[in-house]
Order: structure tokens, then C-alpha cells, then sequence
């Protein structure tokens, strides 16, 4: 067997490892495909569909697809963008973001994606579905109002911390983060330095008093769009 | 507009234009077109509160600024020296406060500066030498920025650039010139930059130079017509503004101090802390929105004016020199006494606007600006109170937080509603003086009563606690209650 494998992304030739995501030997490449519910280091989940790229003409979730040799995938054409942009859209209205008041502002995945993709006001109206916020834990707290339901939380803190402090319960529009405990973050053995506390792209799982500590302009997504990051490395 | 019911009418003007928000004024009047009754509504919600419950107490002082879109950065303000007393942090580094302070007089400077070309200057700069009042009856065509534009281009110009160079302050230390995250409890997320400290210093003497303009032109028509202009919705009221120590006006921290129509002390130097001991607020049943007065005194003749005429009257003096001479020629006109004339309120307001940019230009030559030392913390408190000198008057916020951070109660006093009597006070006066009992009711009338309001620059949209901006609405209603006429204008 080869070690390495040949395949494209948009007529690009890529150069990945044998059981390699998609994604991720795209993201070695300096190709960024746009993510959500992906971070390096914990297992793929393929949940909010934002990685979705055509394989041989098929959708397939980057992030989870593994490459295979000859491989044609399609990213960054117009058809996939719209696709994405419409995803975007409804996951704003589905939770309650409001930007101009959220202290994510700045380093928030979703509205870094939304800037990438230009949408500057959402599309559809706000669905206003009234959601919890858990301020029990000394040090973290849980707003559900901006949770995108992507799972990070839920496997870095079973995969990364041993600790498995969240979890999802409900279906559909009912689905939401829960706690392993019986009422609140407070009772359950999240520490601060938990990978489960960092891990969430949104402003759904903060760390308590940093709030805006970090000014506009020098936050991460002030100057450069996100995914500029990873093709900046392209050859 | 006028409706004739049970040998009353009533008249509304709805919505008063060129005042920040949504307001009424109803008049009853009887067949002889007598005025019986004067009043303003402002209906305040107060929903604004709720929408703060529960929330991180570090998220308020970005949060409130959803209250108004016209004061964000005194509510911005308000709530983060609110939130400094609930981190222990109320003892800012030299950095943090300069850059607030900076950030706040950019506010002063931008809102008096809008308030007055943008607003004001029509019922001014159309009264002519002969009539004060001229420019108040004036065509509602031309009794616009609009037309002001038209015949005083170079003050036209000169507002847009003053309004401007106040937002380019605010940006620089809020971090945007709309809800800006600036101000932190405890400090401040950033210092100035030698590159922007610069970029402000450029216009800064062209920015003095301008408000030497403004401060001369409101003068000049103050004093020309003070005869006429002094009973004009005028009466004695206690005054009531934040101190410096020293007795030095001081727009953004101090103790309260309220005094009589003659400039006695009711109370001075007071930790606001307790304001609750020194000030209620007063519920009338047509009114939502709430009457504060002086405790000591009680609600029949506690109520007091905040603002720029207030704050001139408390001050001992003022620290910066221009302004400190343009105040001693202000208190010159009534012998060192307090000032009770409404249409002083321009003077003032003028006054003030020289002083913000001399305190922004004294800033901007601080070296503590570039300093690195942003955030204070110590002990922890569950309940606090910001105070702040607003553009428009003292504005209050207090807070309860739980040991989770989360807040419990808020509580909010805004500038507007401190001057509700005394607004009501001149709607009243002007009804009397100038529309009861004329043979027809007109436009240029009617506009009267709005000049008035606006001397006050009331803010309807912090007022009302709404969430957004609203007009102004005057409403002519018959004894009976029948809606015989309404206006609504601008809005
Ligand atoms: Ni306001």
C-alpha cells in the first residue's frame, strides 16, 4: 500500500495520508475547508454539515470522509458556498445570537463564518426559542442561547478530560446541551482548564469574568477572515 | 386637532419634533381656548430591566446600550462604575479613568454638539434680532436643519465635523462608535496609541476654536432677548448634579449635590451609594413614568432639574480656563445666583461643550493615556451603584449580583425622568404665557411649547426604557377624552 495519496480539490492536486480525512489533508495543503463542529484533536462527528464537500460528485462531510486515491472533490465552487451560507443562516436564527452584545464577538466561529461568507444580517427571521443559562459553575458558564449544538464540548470532555460533563438530550428543535449531573454545571467536576472549556466555537460554553477583556480590533477575527489562517501555509 | 367636548377641548402635540424619542403633550383648554391643563406624557416601560435579569454582570455595561441609541455611551459608563464596586475595582488606574473620562467627554462633545445645529439651531438662528420668538412660528419648512443648512452652510458643516470628531474619540476608546466594549468593571480593555492620540490632537484646536462659535452664538441670543426669553417656561426649581470634592464641576465621578432656586445647599457631597436615602421617585397615575424627588423635602416640592443648567448652577467653578470664564459671564447675568431661566439650558449646554474639549485636549497631552495598567480588582460586593453625569443630566444605574455573577436587580434612573417636572413645569408655563386664550391655536404656536421641551434636550428613547428610537406625538383630546386632533411628527 502507498503511503502517500493523490487526489484534488477543485482541480488542485493534493498529496494526503492513507485513513486521512478529507479535511484534514486538505487543511495540510493550505486548503481550508470551512468547519464548525471539527477541532483538531477530537474524534470527528459530522454534525452541522458546514464541511459538506462534493466527493466524485457526491456530498460527503469533509470531516469524516477519508481519502482515497484520484479522489475529485469540490469545495469553494458557488453551488457549495450557497449550501453553506444557508446553513449558516438557519443556525443563526435557530439559536438567539445577537452579536452586538455577545462577548464571543470577535472570536466566535458562526459569526466569523457569516463575515467569510458575507451574510451581515440574517435571512430568516429569529425564531426567538427561549433557552436556559447556567451561571452555578464558579468559573464557567453555560448561555444555550448561543448553543450550535456542534458536540465539541461533549467529546473533549469524555475523550480529552476522562470526564464526560455534557451531554445532548431532546430531538430536533428541542435538542440541547445538558450536564452529566442532575440540575447544574455547579455540581458537575468541569474545572476551568478542561479542554470541555475552551472547546466551544461559539458563545455558548465562556469562561465567567474575561467578558470583553480583549478590545475590538485586536480580537481574532478583527483583521483576517477565518480559515485565512490555514491558507495562508499553501504553497 | 382640536375637538370641542363639554365645553373643553383638548389639544396634543404628538410627536414633539427635534427631541431624541417618542413624548406627547396634551392641552385642555376650554371655549375661550383657556389653558386648564398642560402636560407631557412619556411613556416608560421599564421592560428594559427585565431584559438585564439574569445576565453575567460583566455582559451589562455592553448590554445596556440596547436601552437608547442616541446615549450608549452614558449608559456604557454608568453601568461599568456600577460593575467596578461589584469586582472591588472602583479605584481605577490612572490609565482607566483618563481613557473613560476621555471617552466620556467625546460623548458630551458629539451630543451637545448634535443636539445643538442639529436641533436647536432653527428656533435660534431664525430668531431675529427683533423677535426671539420669530424662529419658533417660523415655516415648519424652514424651521429645519435643512434650511439651516441653506442659509449658514459653514454651521452646518461645523456640526457634522464636531459630531464627528466626538464619534472618532469615542471609537479610540470604546473600541466603536456605537456599543463599544471599552469600559470593563474594573478598568479598561485598552489604552490610546500614540497613532490615535496623534489623529485626535490634529483637529483638536480647530474642534476648540469651532466651540468658541457655538458657545458665542447661544450667548449672544441669550443675553440679546434675555428679557423676553427669561420668563419663556421658566420657574425656580432645586438644581442637583455630581461634585468634585473641590466643588469643581466634574461630568463624570463625584458627590451629589442639590440646591434651592436660591442656591442653598439641600444636601452636599453625598455617597451616591445611598442615593435611596436622599432621593424617591413618585409614581402619578397619568403618567408611566416615574417623578423623583428630593426626600428631605417630599414629592410635592422635591423634584429638581439635572442637565447642563444644573450643573452650571451647582459647580463652584469650572477647571478648565475657557470654560471657567464663559461660566463666570453665565453666572454674571444672574449675580451669582442659580439660573432658573429653561432657554439658559443653551448656554449651559454650550458652555459644557467648550469644556469637554478642553478636557479632551488636556487628555490627549496625558502621558497616563499610553499607560500599560488597565484593570483594578478586590473585594467583592453583591449590590452597587454607577453614577454619571450624562449630556442630558444625572443618570443612575443600580444593581443587585448573586454570588453565580448573575444580576438580580436593576434599577434605572435616566436623566429624562429626572426632569420630568421640570419639563412639565414649562409646558405648563409656556401654555399659559403664550397660547391661552388666543383666537386660533396655530402651528408656529404649538412649536412654542416644543422649543421648551427641547432647551431640556430630553431623551425619550432612554426614557421610555424602549428598545430602539420612537417619535414625539402632540394630541388635542375634548373633555370627554375624544381625540379631536393629533400630530405626529418626524419619528
Ligand atoms: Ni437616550
Amino acid at each position: 500500500m502507498s503511503s502517500t495519496i493523490e487526489f484534488t480539490i477543485n482541480g488542485k492536486d493534493i498529496t494526503g495520508r492513507p485513513g486521512q480525512t478529507v479535511l484534514e489533508a486538505a487543511q495540510d495543503a493550505g486548503v481550508y475547508i470551512p468547519r464548525l463542529c471539527y477541532m483538531r484533536g477530537l474524534a470527528a462527528f459530522g454534525a452541522c454539515r458546514v464541511c459538506t464537500v462534493l466527493v466524485n460528485g457526491r456530498p460527503q462531510a469533509a470531516c469524516t470522509q477519508t481519502v482515497a486515491p484520484g479522489m475529485v472533490v469540490e469545495n469553494n465552487t458557488e453551488k457549495m458556498t450557497a449550501f453553506r451560507r444557508n446553513l449558516i443562516d438557519m443556525l443563526f436564527v435557530e439559536g438567539n445570537h445577537f452579536c452586538m452584545f455577545c462577548e464571543k464577538s470577535g472570536n466566535c466561529e458562526l459569526q466569523a463564518l457569516a463575515y467569510r461568507f458575507g451574510i451581515a444580517a440574517p435571512k430568516y427571521p429569529y425564531m426567538f426559542q427561549p433557552r436556559e443559562v447556567d451561571m452555578s459553575h464558579g468559573d464557567v458558564f453555560i448561555d444555550r442561547n448561543r448553543c450550535v449544538l456542534c458536540g465539541r464540548c461533549v467529546r473533549a470532555s469524555r475523550d480529552v478530560d476522562g470526564k464526560h460533563v455534557f451531554d445532548f438530550v431532546g430531538r430536533g428543535l428541542h435538542k440541547r446541551i445538558a450536564v452529566n449531573a442532575e440540575a447544574l454545571l455547579g455540581d458537575t467536576e468541569l474545572a476551568v482548564t478542561d479542554k470541555a472549556a475552551e472547546a466551544c466555537p461559539v458563545g455558548a460554553i465562556v469562561k465567567k469574568r474575561v467578558g470583553y477583556a480583549v478590545p475590538v480590533g485586536q480580537r481574532l477575527y478583527d483583521h483576517k477572515p477565518i480559515g485565512s489562517e490555514i491558507e495562508s501555509t499553501a504553497l | 386637532m382640536v375637538a370641542n367636548t363639554n365645553g373643553f377641548k383638548r389639544i396634543a402635540i404628538e410627536p414633539v419634533t427635534r427631541v431624541e424619542g417618542h413624548g406627547k403633550v396634551t392641552l385642555l383648554l376650554d371655549e375661550q381656548n383657556r389653558v386648564h391643563q398642560a402636560r407631557l406624557h412619556i411613556v416608560e416601560f421599564r421592560g428594559f430591566e427585565r431584559f438585564i435579569l439574569g445576565r453575567p454582570f460583566w455582559e451589562v455595561p455592553v448590554l445596556v446600550q440596547r436601552l437608547c441609541g442616541i446615549c450608549p455611551v452614558s449608559h456604557h459608563l454608568a453601568a461599568a462604575k456600577a460593575m467596578d464596586r461589584i469586582v472591588g475595582g472602583e479605584k481605577l488606574t490612572p490609565t482607566a479613568e483618563k481613557m473613560r473620562r476621555l471617552m466620556h467627554y467625546g460623548q458630551f462633545f458629539q451630543s451637545h454638539a448634535l443636539h445643538f445645529f442639529h436641533l436647536v439651531s432653527p428656533d435660534i438662528l431664525f430668531g431675529g434680532i427683533e423677535d426671539p420668538f420669530a424662529g419658533f412660528s417660523a415655516d415648519p419648512a424652514l424651521r429645519n436643519v435643512i434650511a439651516v443648512a441653506a442659509k449658514f452652510p459653514e454651521l452646518a458643516v461645523q456640526g457634522v465635523m464636531m459630531r464627528k470628531y466626538g464619534q472618532e474619540v469615542i471609537l479610540r476608546t470604546a473600541g466603536k462608535k456605537i456599543h463599544g466594549t471599552g469600559a470593563i468593571p474594573g478598568g479598561i480593555n485598552k489604552n490610546l496609541t500614540i497613532a490615535e492620540r496623534d489623529f485626535l490632537l490634529k483637529d483638536v484646536e480647530q474642534m476648540i476654536k469651532w466651540s468658541h462659535g457655538a458657545l458665542k452664538i447661544a450667548k449672544d441670543y441669550t443675553v440679546k432677548h434675555l428679557t423676553k426669553l427669561a420668563p419663556f417656561g421658566s420657574f425656580d426649581s432645586s438644581h442637583m448634579s455630581l461634585i468634585r470634592a473641590d466643588g469643581a464641576m466634574d461630568l463624570y465621578h463625584g458627590g451629589l449635590r442639590a440646591i434651592t432656586a436660591d442656591g442653598k445647599k439641600i444636601f452636599d457631597h453625598v455617597d451616591y451609594q445611598k442615593y435611596t436615602d436622599y432621593i424617591a421617585e413618585e409614581v402619578r397615575p397619568w403618567s408611566y413614568m416615574k417623578f423623583p424627588f428630593i426626600k428631605s423635602i417630599g414629592p410635592e416640592n422635591g423634584w429638581y432639574r439635572v442637565g447642563p443648567l444644573a450643573r452650571l448652577n451647582t459647580a463652584d467653578f469650572i477647571d478648565t480656563p475657557a470654560a471657567e470664564a464663559a461660566r463666570k459671564e453665565f453666572m454674571a447675568v444672574t449675580k451669582g445666583k442659580p439660573n432658573n431661566v429653561s432657554m439658559a439650558y443653551h448656554w449651559a449646554r454650550m458652555i459644557e461643550l467648550l469644556h469637554s474639549i478642553e478636557k479632551i485636549r488636556e487628555l490627549l497631552n496625558d502621558k497616563d493615556l499610553q499607560g500599560q495598567d488597565l484593570v483594578t480588582r478586590g473585594q467583592r460586593r453583591e449590590e452597587t451603584v454607577g453614577l454619571i453625569e450624562a449630556p442630558r443630566g444625572t443618570l443612575f444605574h443600580h444593581y443587585r449580583v448573586d454570588k453565580h455573577d448573575q444580576v438580580t436587580m436593576a434599577n434605572l434612573i435616566v436623566s429624562t425622568t429626572n426632569n420630568n417636572e421640570p419639563m412639565n413645569r414649562a409646558v405648563q408655563k409656556v401654555a399659559q404665557d403664550h397660547l391661552s386664550g388666543k383666537k386660533e391655536i396655530t402651528e408656529g404656536l404649538l412649536n412654542h411649547i416644543e422649543v421648551v421641551i427641547r432647551a431640556y434636550d430630553p431623551c425619550l428613547s432612554c426614557a421610555t426604557h424602549a428598545l430602539g428610537q420612537m417619535p414625539l406625538v402632540v394630541e388635542l383630546v375634548d373633555a370627554a377624552g375624544n381625540l379631536v386632533d393629533r400630530k405626529t411628527k418626524g419619528g
